[in-house]
């Protein structure tokens, strides 16, 4: 019998796989989002300055929630800015 | 016991010492009124992600406190409202996780990752034999010594 190391595809069987999602807060324990770090909050918007959905993020609701108003309150304080070009 | 924090933009063109009596100002006001400061952090000149009254820099003061109640929180930030070195201020009240946060942030678990020291990369020259180190005029010399003997 062959093992499952030795049997060889002809294509890649995990090509069309797609990632699965997490949210980054629960799987590693943040429990507070500071409004005042600009290089973290960068990961949840777009190079418009928009928030990001979860859908691209993977965050649940409830992490999504507090990712928000950390970043209203960085844009109120000019941390982060309400819009721009090429942010990133 | 409810713990708060303050951050506020003082307008950079003041100097060194109208930005420090600005910000000593708001801690007064917090002690007079009841409250104890836990920390207060200089942020310091950040420039701003757009510009508030024609000014591209601010001075970033964050002011951890805790209260008994935040009935003066009104007032204090009526005073930031009024003045007008202040360019711009946010209070908000901690959770547990947040005071956390801040606490680890002042005694360095969380904050900017210090680079690792970069490791010495053997040189090429300590990998070469021994040999390598010896002159051809050396090499030479005992080559003469041996065909002379």
């Amino acid at each position: 019998m062959a093992t499952q190391d030795e049997i060889k595809f002809l294509s890649n069987p995990n090509i069309g796989k797609k990632a699965q999602k997490y949210c980054r807060f629960k799987k590693f324990g943040l429990r507070h989002i500071d409004y005042k770090d600009p290089d973290f909050l960068i990961q949840f918007i777009n190079q418009q300055g928009k928030l990001l959905p979860r859908r691209l993020t993977g965050n649940s609701l409830k992490f999504q929630r507090r990712v928000s108003t950390a970043v209203k309150r960085a844009r109120h304080l000019a941390i982060l800015p309400y819009v721009s070009d090429l942010l990133k | 016991m409810r713990q708060f924090e303050v951050t506020f933009i003082v307008d950079p063109v003041l100097s060194g010492d109208e930005v420090k009596s600005t910000a000593k100002t708001y801690q007064d006001i917090i002690v007079n009124e009841g409250g104890n400061l836990i920390h207060v952090d200089e942020i310091g000149l950040k420039p701003l992600a757009y510009s508030i009254n024609k000014r591209s820099t601010g001075v970033y003061y964050c002011i951890e406190f805790a209260a008994e109640s935040g009935s003066f929180i009104a007032k204090l930030e009526l005073a930031l409202k009024r003045d007008e070195r202040i360019m711009r201020f946010l209070t908000v009240r901690l959770d547990k996780f947040g005071i956390k946060y801040n606490e680890d942030k002042r005694t360095g678990k969380i904050g900017k990752r210090v680079p690792k020291e970069p490791t010495v990369k053997k040189s090429h020259i300590d990998t070469i034999p021994y040999q390598a180190f010896v002159s051809d005029q050396t090499i030479q010399e005992v080559k003469e010594t041996t065909t002379n003997a």
